[in-house]
């Protein structure tokens, strides 16, 4: 078949592998076909579980204690996941049980993994990129690992106050899109205490199993460890080479 | 002032405008989020007795923000034209609402009416309309804007082709522009979020649309929607600009947040001016905006998120824009938490912009943490297109792949089209058909021998970034 023959459908499916949109469908009358219907309506139904799962606590304890970690368990002020996310001023506040609870000595790095959007990703993520992050930085006095419940970013700022750290690092689910349910975040903040802004954290995000690998993730997230504490800040104040470690 | 409702067992007394205002506000996260929202149901509708009995001149006499500290409300003022507000000029806020529904006011009375209308009135009686009322209301008025089409006339419905890619790639980027032409949309403009700001990237996004539409003769505008300032150094530098597109908001300090003020607006309105690239008309700008966006700023001085937006409206009409969008669902399920709230918004702020004379369109849009999906987008899109929305977007499938968010698709479009007996742009349409992508009736044929099919797939393949 000559191109002047090619029809809009042809040409579109053979220019699909060009980009992850949803380009080509099928059409029936004017609308989507059924196929195409039906594989949005699940990616959507992936990513709203996610955003509604629960973190299953046993199971993510029973990972970490095979990496040879206890963890506390700690809930935001945010009483159940409606409150959760109408509600992002609670889950950056730690319910008054859980503040109580949260004694120790003073350390230098604090990690908290924090259901987030997507417990899925805590979930599935967190404990393998521990597992690749913790001996990169086992120089450093490890404050206790914390697991946040209805957390958002900036509850790891109160947890490390209490804790005395000199950086918290937040492990939290992501906001799903619908190619990527499971996407975890890591974000560090230097002298963590209530009233931090998103301008003194830095972020290495998109970690999944289509994203960023948990050795690649880890080698950024100590690079820029390292960066902070030679910086003694984080944020905008730290200079982005330390994103990419060489 | 102090204003005082008597309704059930006891009175309430709302301190002033400001707090009226907020707790006569259809319910929202937003509005919750930021401890202005009515604590009952009851005070919500003890609220809107008493804002039914304000006077529409109150607004001009009780600025909600300080004209000393806020040029927002300083424009709002400067601009108000008393001969045009005169028709309703004795009116309450309840009277106001009887009088745009009435038979007796139409296209005309509303068009002349604009200009002496403040965002606070339009903001305020909308608070006491239903959906069908904000419908009703907002399709009487037609707001019409030109660049190489004619966007906004009866039994128009016209679409942003929004071609994003999470690398902007260009031909990733030109296969969803074609994706679009071919299922007839592209009519408002084809614009482009890109994911980086980087200049030399953003440079070749501009020449890549300015040689497409130029090469193919298409009878639309571009956008690259990068910082108002990028805009104006590339139209120094000549690049081949069509709209300007900007980020904007209801007070001075979310536009400070955002970057900007109404100076550089000026200057970059000036600009996009100085290129003369429309061929039928001088409306250059692209503006965005959203309910919840002061809020998340820490912009808001205690004003509620509705009437915010609609004093975003007064900044975009400073500048005759050919296109305004409410990006309605964006922002996320703490600002408007589920598709009824969405939908309530998407009504409110189309009616709020086409009273204030605007060229409203609607990004029709959800993420995944707000309790919304498909069947609400449904919903709105078809209010909206039953209030004469002058446009919608179109992302391939409704799935945004850079900006991770879902919005409506290219067969949404269609479907409104076919729904409504809605059509393209008229020059718009007649490019499709002269290629024969459409038919007499405007659908896009599923067989069609594309008079440019070849060229255009050879245009996509030799796409560079």
């Amino acid at each position: 078949m000559s191109p002047r023959d090619e029809r809009p459908g042809e040409v579109m499916r053979s220019l699909k592998p060009l980009t992850p949109a949803r380009v080509a469908l099928g059409r029936s009358g004017v609308s989507q076909s059924t196929s195409d219907v039906l594989s949005f309506g699940l990616a959507h139904a992936q990513a709203r579980d996610a955003v509604h799962a629960a973190l299953d606590l046993p199971a993510l304890r029973d990972a970490l204690g095979r990496a040879g970690r206890d963890a506390i368990e700690v809930a935001s002020a945010a009483a159940d996941r409606a409150a959760y996310l109408a509600r992002p001023d609670w889950g950056r506040r730690l319910d008054p049980a859980s503040r109580n609870r949260l004694n120790g000595a003073a350390c230098d790095l604090l990690i908290v993994l924090g259901d987030g959007l997507s417990a899925t990703a805590v979930q599935r993520h967190a404990p393998a990129l521990l597992a690749a992050l913790l001996p990169r930085v086992s120089h450093l006095a490890p404050g206790p690992l914390v697991i946040a419940t209805q957390a958002r970013v900036a509850l790891a700022d109160e947890i490390g106050e209490c804790l005395g750290a000199k950086f918290a690092l937040m492990l939290i689910g992501e906001r799903p899109g619908l190619s990527s349910p499971d996407s975890l975040g890591a974000y560090l903040t230097a002298r963590p205490r209530r009233g931090r802004n998103d301008a003194e954290r830095n972020c290495v995000s998109n970690i999944h199993g289509a994203g960023l690998g948990y050795e690649q993730a880890a080698a950024q997230i100590a690079a820029l460890i390292e960066a902070g504490l030679a910086a003694g800040v984080t944020g905008v104040a730290l200079n982005a080479k330390a994103l990419n470690p060489t | 002032m102090n204003r005082v409702a008597r309704v059930g067992i006891r009175g309430h007394r709302f301190d002033d405008l400001c707090v009226l205002l907020a707790k006569a506000s259809p319910a929202r996260s937003g509005d919750g989020l930021a401890g202005i929202a009515a604590a009952s149901a009851e005070e919500r509708m003890a609220a809107r007795y008493a804002l039914a009995d304000v006077p529409l001149s109150a607004f001009l006499d009780e600025p909600l923000i300080a004209p000393e500290t806020d040029e927002v409300t300083r424009l709002i003022l400067d601009r108000f034209d008393r001969a045009a507000f005169a028709p309703v000029s004795a009116l309450t806020v309840g009277g106001f609402r009887d009088w745009l529904l009435s038979d007796a006011v139409d296209a005309a009375a509303l068009a002349g009416l604009s200009p002496g209308l403040m965002p606070e009135m339009v903001a305020a009686v909308s608070k006491l309309m239903r959906n069908q009322d904000l419908v009703l209301a907002a399709r009487k008025r037609r707001v019409e804007t030109r660049f190489r089409n004619t966007l906004g006339g009866s039994g128009v419905l016209a679409v942003r082709l929004q071609p994003n890619h999470p690398t902007d790639d260009a031909r990733g980027i030109a296969v969803s522009i074609l994706d679009g032409l071919l299922l007839g949309c592209g009519d408002a403009c084809i614009g482009i979020n890109p994911a980086s700001d980087e200049p030399a990237l953003l440079e070749r996004l501009w020449r890549l649309l300015d040689e497409l539409i130029a090469r193919f003769g298409i009878p639309t505008q571009s956008c690259v929607l990068t910082h108002v300032t990028r805009q104006i150094a590339a139209i120094e530098a000549g690049l081949p600009l069509d709209l300007v597109f900007q980020s904007i908001g209801g007070t001075e300090a979310l536009n400070r947040s955002f970057g900007i003020d109404l100076a550089m607006l000026r200057e970059a309105h000036d600009a996009a001016r100085s290129l003369r690239r429309g061929t039928l008309g001088e409306h250059v700008m692209y503006f965005e905006t959203g309910q919840g966006s002061a809020l998340s700023a820490d912009a808001h001085h205690g004003v509620d998120q509705q009437t915010l937006e609609a004093r975003a409206y007064a900044v975009a009409r400073e500048f005759e824009p050919l296109l305004v969008n409410t990006v309605v669902g964006f922002i996320g399920p703490e600002y408007l938490y589920d598709g009824k709230q969405i939908l309530r918004a998407a009504l409110e702020d189309h009616f709020c912009g086409k009273l204030l004379g605007l060229p409203m369109g609607v990004d029709v849009c959800y993420t995944n943490h707000a309790e919304a999906d498909q069947d609400d987008m449904d919903t709105t899109l078809t209010m909206l297109g039953a209030a004469g929305v002058n446009y919608v977007m179109g992302v391939p499938g409704a799935d945004d792949v850079m900006l991770n968010y879902q919005s409506t698709s290219f067969h949404d479009a269609l479907y409104l089209r076919r729904t409504l007996g809605l059509r393209c742009a008229p020059e718009f349409e007649g490019w499709l058909r002269d290629q024969h992508i459409v038919d007499e009736a405007g659908v896009p044929i599923e067989d069609a021998r594309v008079e440019a099919l070849a060229d255009l797939r050879d245009f996509v393949e030799r796409a560079r970034t």
